[in-house]
């Protein structure tokens, strides 16, 4: 077989070549770099900078709070969606639109409005200081700034899928005596569990690599709220590019580790959904 | 995006069971969980961001706009979105072009490079160019001689930027124009029109909506990135300070005003992105 399939159309060498070449250039390049100033060190030397204290606190921290912000917005996620799906109110396309203004909103500003609503004497902070319950400049602070920016992921992923759902099934199961939570366990849940899993996997994946909105409100404390690519940041100021480049390298082959297992459980969601449906 | 239309919700009040307490309960109850979440997380900080930057008047506001490093850091940010935004465009478009238009081996590994860039922490975005372009980086030595600089410079700006933005453009481009087909350009070039004619009068009115969304998009990110270009700037006031790096300076330096009022500009930036975005899903393009 040759590389390309005949066609009538031009423009493929000029397209095909800009696009693999800007690829190239942009992106390809930049992260063989990143390869390469990772694995330079010697193994004692690359040990020595990500299995140092401060940097498993780091690790702790960063994929603490996004397993959490995650779960959260599973949660949240799927209240969201299915209150913008199933119910009429007024407001409800203003709400919709706004689900995205943490995607459109840049980072600083999510995290400087937080800090301040959520401090000691902001507005929702005041009325939680006398509960004993410190957000900002807490691990509480960091996951709320990752709850917020991963938000869009899991409600836009649940969407879809609560619309699809089918009602005459609902109707059919209810009408054969089924309770509604019986509706909801049976029916409703199996046919968004794989898009509850995606909104999960897309909201850790970016909570993981958050940095502009969590140095705001996380106190950068060193093995207390100090998340990993703040450690990268500091790293690089102290112009030790190698162990930048070695904790980079850590954070990337995480993420593919708990990437890679989520997908690993959605496959199996998916096997057994079918299994059952024969 | 909410694809339900108003006439189907409506149907569904009328459906039986719908109005047992036990349904008005629930209903009422996912309505207000879902709206007090959203308060607390999502308007009360947009909120803030307005009231904190007007809690000193109007003149105090309008003051932090007369400093010359804020007009540095607004024309900065604007100058990087100029260069970053129609250079991702071409791409997008050359990219979207080759993979729709064409079947060739090794398409999918292709698509997931593109994506590349979404799944890369920030920092770790603007890291990379520092380890190529930075003192002891790669090219650092021969940039040195030839007293070129990247890193710290306007130029690593716009390429932490353009790695941070490089899909945009592509991803939404790539699945609709795969999704509208080639049987239009074949009939173009069949009638004896040129392939730059074919793409201007056929291609590019076909997939307008869906580049407006993109570019939009693009833009958003590429005026708000923070963790990025905050590795690769070097901070210099007046010099190599974006609009989110001016945020983080004035608010570090307890100018509170100051630093609201500069995030009030991009508040109303993403609010302007949010409503192009509504406006391009309601002529009946959706994200798919």
């Amino acid at each position: 077989m040759s590389f390309k399939k005949p066609s009538m159309l031009p423009g493929f060498g000029l397209t095909f070549g800009f696009t693999t070449v800007f690829l190239s250039t942009i992106v390809l390049l930049p992260l063989a770099a990143l390869v390469a100033a990772g694995t330079s060190l010697q193994w004692s030397e690359f040990l020595h900078v990500v299995a140092s204290p401060r940097a498993l606190g780091s690790y702790r921290l960063s994929f603490g709070a996004s397993l959490l912000a995650a779960s959260i917005n599973v949660v949240f996620g799927f209240i969201i969606a299915w209150t913008l799906v199933r119910y009429e109110f007024p407001g409800r396309k203003i709400i919709d639109a706004l689900i995205d203004m943490p995607f459109a909103l840049p980072t600083a500003v999510s995290g400087i409005a937080l800090t301040t609503v959520f401090a000691q004497n902001g507005w929702i902070g005041r009325y939680l200081e006398p509960l004993g319950i410190k957000v900002a400049y807490t691990w509480l602070g960091v996951t709320l700034a990752l709850t917020l920016i991963s938000m869009p992921f899991a409600v836009r992923a649940v969407q879809p899928a609560l619309l699809e759902v089918q009602r005459e099934l609902e109707d059919a199961a209810e009408t054969l005596g089924a309770g509604r939570f019986y509706v909801f366990r049976r029916i409703i849940l199996p046919t968004v569990l794989p898009a509850l899993l995606t909104g999960f996997t897309l909201a850790f994946a970016r909570a993981v690599g958050e940095y502009g909105s969590v140095i705001f409100i996380a106190g950068n404390i060193p093995m207390k709220t100090e998340i990993t690519p703040l450690l990268i940041v500091i790293h690089l100021e102290e112009f030790d590019y190698h162990g930048a480049a070695a904790l980079g390298l850590v954070m990337l082959a995480m993420s593919f580790v708990v990437l890679l297992t989520i997908n690993l459980l959605q496959a199996w969601g998916r096997r057994r959904h079918v299994r059952a449906a024969h | 995006m909410a694809r339900s239309p108003s006439g189907a919700l409506a149907a569904d009040l009328n459906r039986p069971g719908q109005h047992t307490w036990m349904h008005s309960i629930v209903r009422w109850l996912f309505i207000s969980v879902s709206l007090t979440f959203l308060a607390a997380v999502l308007l009360a900080p947009l909120a803030t961001v307005f009231a904190m930057a007007f809690a000193k008047g109007v003149s105090a506001y309008l003051h932090t706009f007369a400093d010359p490093d804020t007009t540095a850091a607004i024309r900065l940010t604007l100058i990087t979105a100029l260069i970053v935004v129609p250079v991702n465009t071409i791409f997008g478009l050359a990219a979207a072009w080759a993979i729709a238009k064409f079947e060739f081996r090794g398409k999918s590994v292709l698509i997931t490079l593109i994506d590349l860039p979404l799944a890369v922490s920030p920092v770790i975005s603007g890291m990379i160019f520092v380890l190529l372009f930075g003192v002891h980086g790669w090219f650092g030595l021969w940039l040195q001689e030839h007293d070129l600089s990247i890193v710290f410079a306007l130029p690593g700006i716009v390429l932490a930027t353009m790695f941070v933005t490089f899909p945009y453009v592509a991803r939404e481009l790539i699945p609709l124009m795969q999704q509208l087909g080639n049987d239009e350009e074949e009939a173009a070039i069949t009638l004896g029109a040129g392939g730059w004619m074919t793409f201007f009068r056929v291609t590019l009115p076909k997939v307008r909506w869906g580049l407006v969304y993109g570019m939009v998009l693009c833009n958003a990110r590429a005026m708000g990135e923070f963790g990025a270009v905050s590795v690769v700037s070097g901070h210099i006031r007046g010099l190599t300070n974006t609009m989110p790096l001016h945020i983080e300076i004035l608010y570090n330096e307890y100018n509170f005003v100051g630093a609201f009022a500069v995030a009030s500009l991009l508040t109303l930036l993403a609010c302007l992105t949010l409503i192009v975005k509504t406006l391009v899903e309601r002529t009946g393009y959706r994200r798919r």
